[in-house]
């Protein structure tokens, strides 16, 4: 929770763990010491000499977790200072508190204050419920147990987390999680390894590798942290997971540095190593962990932007009601006080107020009757509908992915109608559109290319497979079977991460990592089971044996031909150039080396471990004794020596490792599922299925591919790495460096002494364009450089192959190195290893130097599949009117395929390439394209017409005319083209020029560029935008974007951290956003546009009352009617409606994309609707004001019993409003309603019968009982509510029938044609609705004719592109579909070949395309029947806005007109004393005795 | 669907071969409520299906309009009970601060609120250090002109004859004898009294409200308490006085000549206003107001008139629609 700069800044609470506050770094020593000597404590003097006379060493920052807010003390201040930061509570409780002042109240004061005090007091029982849950999970945290040193015992203890404290020395063991930021001193791994996995943090599976700190790993004997006198300096906390530097001081004055390497994270979970001791650097809220661990997001949604400057209006119309009042006030008071009006109350003093006051009073007093207009209530309804809403949409099951067991996670709860009004979608590729599970699919080596055809048949297999198992349920499904094995070691974990899950985000989340790691992420028997090429394998055996035989000669390898020993050289480089860290299933990673004997009893050990989860392993003795002896004895011997001293590596150098033991006897990868063999324990694991776990997929993939052509990594250790090869046994590679992946470097190296040649050597794995450029330049002149030129250009065409199908490509290459460069190289590594300062710099340069002149050895290619359905989801996103964009980082040949391959481009539209090298160049280019867009554009329209004109008698005609025209364009864009178009200068036009392209890739984007973009289109378009991403480098994206989704899938958690949705996989996005986000959107607007109906149209009441009152700012409603009105009796059914109501069906909106337009064009909540509602309140208003009135006029009615019916009828007219708004009337609308009315009258009648003197001033004592025994009453209950919304539902009911929307359309086809499982899909795709195609065309007589041309063509287009798998219509007549395919796609390749952007190819490829579409006329228009219709309707529905809002608004002014004669009548009576309308009514009363006196 | 899900259910349970068997997933409940599946009726509002609403309402409202007009009009032959109102008219009565100028528990006998009236009240609570009973404009403003009916015996003979008014009868039954008590005491009215004085503007203190009745006196006097109840609207009746019918054979005020003798006591110039009497029966919905019944009649009109033009359109537009139905 805390941030950097706070935990830095604040001050240091007394018994913290010291820090030297002057500099940047802290300085941890152990907490067993004496006290430090004085000259370390100087910088706190005081608390050091504090602490000493407390007798305690170390004062100490304990690992107490604490996420509360609130203690019981500070709660009810804290609470109610935060939820004054929300200016409308300050507002209400302004209202309420100057209900105090005599002079403007207006209620009672108390009771005034009620509905503030409701809402607050909700608001903080929803918080104290939180921090209530917040503490009991702390709590559970806190006392989790763990082993820390005991000084006092001299042992390990078990203590709580939360007794952890800085400087303490803390023991765990396999499986554990860490409870703090932990520096490694010991492993009971005799490299002192540690293999953490960071799921918790970073949801990623795979292990990470710990190193003990440098020094302690060759302790002879086991650690004792009572021997520990060195000194840890290190940073502050902060939070920064990838970083950690400082050093450790030893006694004698030696300095050694420590990395992240050394740094066991807190969160953590210990694998694979029995046990571990560290000493506490950070503890509690500092460690990296929870530094991370930044609360939820607060975004506001549009919606709510667009309602608060709604709720600004009702001020103004607030304000001015109450001006208006006052100076009628101020008049009234006028002309009665000289007059001494005998109901005029002077001041208590007697004298009478001045007219000036008293307005002045009466606006006040104005402001609190009408207060209502800003409705209280507002706000707190919104967040209960969003609420439901999040929870309808977590609970939705279409939204749950089978195979990972997650569900869709609503992270952020106040922007869900956001989903429904979304017009950009930018999306990562690799992990979002594809699936991250990378699969080997051919490669070229030394210049020949392997197809491995039957790799690729065996992958359609799978394909097959898949999509059978979606139909049937799969049981016991192949891939769970084959991992099911060490299901039962993964089961451990998991029981034990899900019990003590560690908060980063939500619980949810910690569970989800648990689970995923139940699924190892990348060993789906596709991407495992590669079936070799015959010929490339061939050639490895043939390696394989010639090296069997050749191994003990001088150089073995140079007896091969050159082809062969690269063939060698590349799977080994396949093999050991990676990460991978091997794992057998059926073992814990336990590390068993040859040339050891084995630790003595691991076998019962793991017995022992699979069988109990290690939390509760308290005899761990066992472990540690092996720990112990295994460390005493063979420790000296192996070790890494890691001194900093040059001269011992390169002696290290000359020292010979000893052969590996012979090869064991058989591969035995064909039998997995062998059992341990007992007598053999100190073989390693061959016999076992090899698991490997890898940092990326790309990697696992790649080994895996090695080993089907028998080269298996069996063993990785941090110095070696073993290779197990049919023939030639085990080889043992000395791993000299590992030079990691990074994405600016985009290679990784690794350093080896081969154990063959005992050269020194490099292999080099990485993106083609960088590896390509780095090769060894080979001069033209002797065959063997020709030869490899020869070589890399194949490859560089196998390589751009490779791309055009969409392969991720990587290019393997490998260096030979001298002893003599070795050394000189590594001298300066050494150098940058060991710097503190800007050591990653360093290593950066360092490594740039290594990998250089490099030899090529070949090529892979690594098939990223499209996960399911994303082609049908982009295809229906697109119909919905989303603009879909790929970021990716990609290079751009992969890009545009996987694009194709989703129907993001599709082959019959031009594709834009800006690929620029300069600014200048950028500018020109995008000029040029811009040129060509908008000369496109320019004679569009003529085409359009024409095709209008044809249209109507054939859709499909329509379409092929646009095909000529062209769809609009999509563009692709490169990372440095973009780089230069984002520039200031020439963003505008790049944004115009995207703007009207249909789709837009940009490749090998950074994540800056990213997030740039976004926020271009956000800030300059004023879009919607959304963002959908799985990895760390698009969280920025997401987070820029007005919605952010995290795809939940392996590449870890913090896309999902950072997103405001996360969704298990891509094709969620379709029914989130065109079913739920429309929902929510169209309920939410629905509800914010009735609530400032039933607010005005409340008010309205009152206000009209003040024209006979004298503008006294009274009210006839009685005061607690008019308190809980909202808050009670009319308040849960519009919370029902809002969160239940279904305007469309979701299965019609799923085959109906475009109505998610309604959406995206705020149709629903528009300034226009929201006025309109107004009108018709200040409508409704007058004839619930006035009904009444007119019934009771003249009779003897006391001003309650009058204004009681008024609220019940303002209560049903609600309701009845709410009826005619409501779309789905489901039981709980009933009862909602039902309730409502009930609550009403019961409280009225307890009310009026509980108190007879109660309640002043308007003491209503029986009054609802009496009403309840009057005729009038029921007569004007039933009169005035269906007068005020007659015209509402007449026009509803007009525009039903003649103007219907397409929502509205939609939902009666939706009834009609109710949900029938399977065959309703398909009759209803068939048919595609008869307002699609009507109303679309209609929609763009409206708007402009281009605009609609291409969007109808691009619907129709994508429509005929999707049919193939679903629609009858095409399998009636394949032929014209499938001849037009291949065809098109020859020129679109073509096209592809040499595009220069902004050339006339494109109008080649259109020609060429052209007769196809002309074939396809006549057979689509007999299909499509011709719709008379369509004459008709475009003129209507153009006619609809118009002439409804002609004729609403002229009945607004109508009924302006007609209030205002109706006042003019009503003063003139009062105020000139003419004999008004009832007094004659008087003389027609018999004529008896109407006598003025 | 349902029956998709529930297969998967049993088949995917958990991973196979997981110990134990009792896998938790976090497959969301396929309930109707949950999946927002629950019946719904779901009404589309077109002319063919709003219409037969609009006939309803015209059906049901002009019987019932003609049945209230008729029985407004009815309210002719003063038979049964006569009501004599007062009528003021451009007097606000509910003005906020009048509204407010009362105390009701001092009106409901309380005697530390009689001698130490609520706040509410000022500045009409205290006169010359005496509490004012009842306190309050209200009461202070209220009406006291006395109206006398005569009948005229005949044109010739101009004897009167006092039409027997009676005064009780006229407020709320639950005001008169919940909300509004005297002080308790045994002791005579003006006793418990003693220590108040008669709001300004009264020419009689409380307990000599009636001086025929002394049950009638004190806050319980109803004329006062009718006029407690604040009218809603400036131009407003308050009962007065009611005419017994005597017997069945006569009318209560037979035709002839009245003769209306007023006491005139209470100004209404200082507010533009008017005074009127009203005699009226009542029907069974009151007063005589024709309004509700026109109303009444009009809506149910103009309801009909919108179904017929609903009738029309729907005629009209069915078959566009039903051909783009066809065509799909």
């Amino acid at each position: 929770m805390q941030r950097e700069s706070e935990s830095t800044e604040e001050p240091e609470p007394p018994g913290r763990r010291r820090r030297r506050r002057e500099g940047r770094t802290r300085t941890v020593r152990s907490n067993l010491l004496p006290p430090p000597s004085a000259e370390d404590s100087v910088a706190g003097a005081t608390k050091g000499e504090r602490l000493q006379r407390l007798g305690c060493v170390q004062h100490v920052a304990d690992n107490r977790l604490k996420t509360t807010k609130y203690t019981l003390l500070s709660f009810l201040p804290k609470n109610l200072f935060e939820q004054f930061h929300r200016l409308a509570n300050v507002y209400f409780v302004f209202i309420a508190l100057l209900n105090f002042v005599p002079a403007v109240n207006a209620f009672q004061p108390g009771l005034a204050l009620a509905p503030v005090l409701f809402i607050l007091a909700v608001t903080a029982f929803k918080d104290l419920w939180e921090d209530y849950s917040r503490y009991r999970s702390d709590h559970e945290i806190n006392h989790l147990g763990c082993l820390v040193f005991s000084r006092e015992e001299k042992k390990y203890v078990n203590r709580f987390w939360k007794e952890i404290h800085v400087g303490d020395f803390v023991r765990l063991r396999c499986n554990e999680i860490i409870p703090a930021d932990i520096l490694l001193l010991s492993s009971s791994d005799p490299d002192g390894l540690c293999h953490i996995e960071t799921a918790n943090l970073d949801g990623e599976t795979n292990l990470k590798r710990r190193q003990v700190v440098r020094g302690f790993s060759e302790l002879v004997s086991e650690f004792n942290p009572l021997t520990f006198t060195s000194v840890i300096e290190c940073e502050k906390p902060n939070n920064d997971l990838t970083r950690f530097r400082g050093c450790i001081i030893h006694d004698n004055g030696k300095k050694a540095g420590l990395y992240k390497e050394n740094l066991l994270l807190r969160g953590c979970t210990i694998r694979n190593t029995e046990a571990v001791v560290g000493i506490v650097i950070y503890a509690g809220h500092e460690t990296k962990a929870l530094l991370n661990n930044s609360g939820p997001r607060y975004k506001r949604s549009q919606l709510e932007r667009q309602m608060n400057c709604d709720v600004l209006w009702c001020v103004l119309l607030l304000v001015c009601m109450s001006l208006f009042s006052a100076v009628g006030h101020g008049l009234w008071m006028q002309r009665y006080q000289d007059k001494k009006a005998l109901f005029d109350v002077p001041e208590s003093d007697g004298s009478s107020l001045s007219p000036v006051t008293a307005a002045v009073y009466s606006f006040l007093t104005m402001i609190i009757v009408l207060q209502v207009l800003i409705p209280i209530s507002l706000y707190v309804s919104i967040e209960i509908v969003k609420v439901c809403q999040v929870y309808f949409i977590n609970q939705d099951i279409e939204l749950y992915d089978e195979e990972t067991d997650s569900q869709l996670q609503c992270r952020a709860l106040n922007i869900t109608e956001d989903l429904g009004q979304i017009q950009y979608i930018f999306s990562d590729k690799t992990g979002t559109l594809t699936e991250n599970k990378m699969v080997f699919r051919r490669c070229t080596v030394s210049g020949i290319e392997y197809s491995h055809d039957a790799n690729a048949q065996r992958l359609a297999r799978y394909q097959e497979a898949d999509s059978e198992e979606e139909e049937v349920p799969r049981g016991g499904s192949s891939q769970r079977g084959s991992i099911g094995s060490h299901q039962s070691i993964r089961i451990l974990h998991r029981s034990q991460s899900t019990k003590s899950y560690w908060r980063t985000g939500s619980r949810a989340e910690a569970k989800r990592a648990s689970v995923l790691s139940k699924h190892t992420a990348f060993s789906s028997p596709m991407e495992k089971d590669i079936t070799p090429d015959p010929k490339l394998l061939e050639k490895v055996n043939e390696c394989d044996k010639y090296l069997a035989i050749s191994r003990h000669q001088e150089h073995p390898l140079a007896q091969l031909s050159p082809e062969l020993s690269d063939v060698f050289d590349f799977f080994i480089a396949l093999t050991i150039c990676n990460t991978v860290v091997v794992t057998s299933p059926d073992q814990p990673r336990q590390k068993v080396r040859v040339r050891f004997e084995l630790k003595s009893p691991v076998k019962t050990i793991e017995d022992f471990l699979r069988r109990f989860t290690p939390s509760r392993l308290t005899s761990g003795c066992s472990s540690i004794g092996s720990l112990a002896t295994n460390k005493s004895s063979h420790k000296s011997g192996c070790s890494f020596m890691s001194t900093l001293s040059n001269d011992s590596m390169l002696f290290r150098l000359e020292e010979r490792l000893g052969q590996p033991t012979p090869a064991i006897a058989s591969n035995g990868y064909s039998s997995p599922a062998d059992s341990w063999e007992p007598e053999y324990p100190q073989e390693p694991q061959p016999k076992q299925e090899l698991r490997f776990e890898a940092e990326s997929p790309d990697e696992a993939a790649l080994v895996y591919a090695a080993k089907a052509y028998n080269c298996a990594l069996v063993d990785r250790l941090h110095d070696q790495v073993s290779v197990e090869l049919p023939h030639l046994g085990r080889l043992t590679f000395e791993l000299l460096h590992t030079l990691g992946f990074d994405s600016i470097r985009k290679r990784m190296s690794v350093v080896i002494r081969h154990p063959l040649t005992d050269e020194i050597n490099v292999y080099t794995k990485g993106a083609d364009s960088v590896v390509m450029d780095l090769l060894l330049p080979c001069s033209s002149d002797d065959a063997r450089g020709q030869h490899q030129n020869k070589i890399r250009s194949k490859t560089q065409n196998y390589l751009n192959l490779y791309a055009m199908e969409g392969l991720r490509t990587l290019c393997i290459a490998k260096r030979v190195l001298s002893k003599e460069e070795y050394a000189c190289w590594l001298q300066s590594h050494l150098e940058a290893e060991s710097s503190v300062d800007n050591r990653e710099e360093l290593l950066f340069q360092s490594a740039i130097r290594l990998e250089t002149n490099l030899h090529l050895l070949g090529a892979t290619g690594i098939e990223d599949r499209l996960q399911d359905g994303v082609p049908e989801t982009i295809t229906k996103l697109r119909q919905a009117g989303l603009q879909i964009w790929v970021l990716t980082g990609d290079k751009q040949e992969t890009a545009i395929n996987i694009a194709y391959a989703c129907k993001l481009l599709d082959h019959d539209e031009e594709v834009i390439t800006l690929n620029a090298e300069s600014q200048e160049a950028c500018a020109a280019l995008l000029d040029q394209c811009l040129h060509h867009v908008q000369s496109r554009g320019s004679y569009t329209p003529e085409k359009t017409e024409s095709c209008v004109n044809v249209g109507f008698s054939s859709l499909y005609l329509a379409s092929a005319t646009s095909t000529v025209s062209g769809p609009s364009p999509s563009l692709v864009i490169d990372g440095r083209s973009l780089a230069y178009a984002l520039d200031k200068n020439l963003e505008d036009k790049f944004l115009f020029l995207a703007k009207q392209c249909r789709s837009v890739l940009c490749c090998r984007s950074t994540p800056l560029q990213k997030s740039m973009v976004v926020k271009l289109v956000r800030s300059k378009l004023k879009a919607m935008t959304l963002a959908i991403g799985d990895g760390a480098n698009d969280v920025s994206m997401i987070q820029v974007a007005d919605v952010g989704v995290g795809i939940s899938g392996q590449e870890g958690m913090q896309a999902v951290m950072a997103s405001d949705f996360a969704v298990p996989r891509f094709r969620y996005l379709e029914r989130l956003l065109i079913v739920h986000g429309h929902w929510c959107y169209s309920r939410l607007a629905n509800m914010v546009l009735y609530f400032f109906y039933k607010n005005t149209m409340f008010v309205g009441l009152l206000f009209w009352f003040q024209f006979y009152c004298g503008f006294s700012a009274s009210a006839m409603i009685d005061q607690w009617y008019l308190i809980f009105f909202n808050l009670l009796f009319s308040s849960l059914p519009q919370l029902v409606t809002g969160v239940l109501d279904k305007n469309v069906p979701a299965h019609v909106l799923l085959l109906k994309p475009q109505l998610y337009k309604s959406g995206q064009n705020r149709e629903e909540y528009r300034p226009r609707a929201f006025w309109l509602n107004m009108v018709d309140a200040a409508f409704q208003s007058l004839i619930c004001f006035f009904i009444p009135y007119l019934a009771y006029y003249d009779s003897d009615v006391d001003m309650f019993t009058w204004g009681t019916p008024i609220t019940a009828i303002a209560l049903f007219t609600f309701l009845l409003h709410l009826g005619i708004e409501t779309k789905t009337w489901t039981w709980l609308n009933w009862t909602a309603c039902v309730f409502s009315i009930f609550l009403f009258f019961t409280v009225a009648l307890i009310y009026n019968a509980s108190c007879a003197t109660c309640y002043p001033p308007s003491n209503p004592y029986w009054t609802m009982q009496a009403l309840l025994g009057d005729p009038v009453f029921y007569l004007i209950c039933l009169i005035a509510p269906i007068t005020a919304l007659l015209p509402r539902l007449f026009f509803r009911a007009l525009q039903g029938s003649l103007f219907p929307t397409q929502l509205q359309l939609a939902r009666q086809s939706a009834k009609k044609y109710p949900k029938k499982p399977e065959t309703t899909k398909e009759t209803l795709a068939q048919k595609h609705f008869p307002g699609d195609t009507k109303t679309e065309l209609s929609e763009g007589m409206n708007t402009s004719p281009f605009e609609t041309l291409s969007k109808d063509c691009a619907s129709e287009a994508s429509q005929h592109t999707q049919q193939p798998s679903c629609s009858p219509k095409t399998n009636r007549e394949p032929s014209t579909v499938d001849i037009s395919v291949p065809l098109r796609e020859d020129t679109v390749l073509e096209d592809l070949g040499a595009q220069a952007p902004g050339s006339s190819r494109p109008d080649e490829a259109v020609l060429e395309a052209c007769p196809e579409n002309s074939k396809r006329k006549p057979t689509s228009s007999s299909q499509e029947a011709p719709l008379p219709s369509l004459f008709n309707l475009p003129s209507f529905s153009s006619l609809n806005w118009i002439s409804s809002l002609s004729l609403v608004s002229g009945l607004g002014s109508v009924l302006q007109l007609s209030r205002s004669s109706l006042q003019m009548d009503k003063q003139d009576g009062e105020f000139l004393s003419t004999p008004p309308q009832p007094d004659q009514d008087l003389h027609g009363l018999q004529g008896q005795a109407t006598d003025y006196f | 669907m349902a029956m998709n899900y529930n297969a998967k259910d049993e088949v995917d349970g958990g991973p196979p071969g997981a110990p134990g068997g009792t896998t938790k997933t976090r497959r969301p409940d396929n309930t109707a409520f949950k999946q927002q599946r629950l019946p719904a009726w779901q009404p589309f509002l077109t002319a063919g299906t709003v219409l037969p609403t609009f006939f309803i309402i015209g059906l049901i409202f002009i019987p019932i309009g003609i049945g209230i007009f008729v029985t407004s009009n009815n309210i002719r032959e003063i038979e049964g009970n006569v009501f004599m109102y007062y009528g003021l008219s451009n007097f606000y009565q509910n003005h906020r601060r009048y509204v407010k100028s009362r105390d009701d528990s001092q009106l409901n006998g309380d005697r530390s609120a009689l001698l130490n009236p609520s706040k509410e009240c000022e500045p009409y609570r205290r006169n010359e250090d005496k509490p004012i009973a009842p306190c309050g404009a209200i009461a202070n403003s209220m009406f006291n002109d006395t109206l006398e009916l005569f009948l005229v015996a005949n044109e010739s003979d101009p004897t009167l004859t006092l039409i027997p008014l009676k005064r009780k009868g006229i407020a709320w039954w639950t005001d008169k004898n919940v909300k509004f008590r005297n002080p308790p005491g045994t002791e005579s009215l003006k006793e418990r009294f003693k220590d108040t004085t008669n709001p300004v503007n009264w020419l009689k203190p409380v307990y000599e409200l009636d001086p025929e009745d002394e049950d009638n006196n004190g806050f319980i006097n109803e004329d006062f308490i009718v006029w407690m109840r604040t009218a809603a609207l400036p131009t407003f009746r308050k009962l007065y006085r009611l005419i017994e019918r005597k017997n069945d054979l006569h009318p209560t005020l037979p035709a002839g000549r009245y003769y209306l003798n007023i006491t005139y006591n209470y100004p209404v110039h200082s507010f533009d206003g008017r005074k009127r009497m009203i005699l009226s029966t009542v029907s069974w919905m009151g007063g005589k107001n024709p309004f509700l019944g026109i109303a009444y009649i009009t809506i149910g009109s103009i309801s009909f008139l919108l179904g017929v033009v609903l009738l029309v359109i729907n005629h009209k537009y069915r078959n566009s629609n039903n051909t783009a139905d066809i065509t799909i």
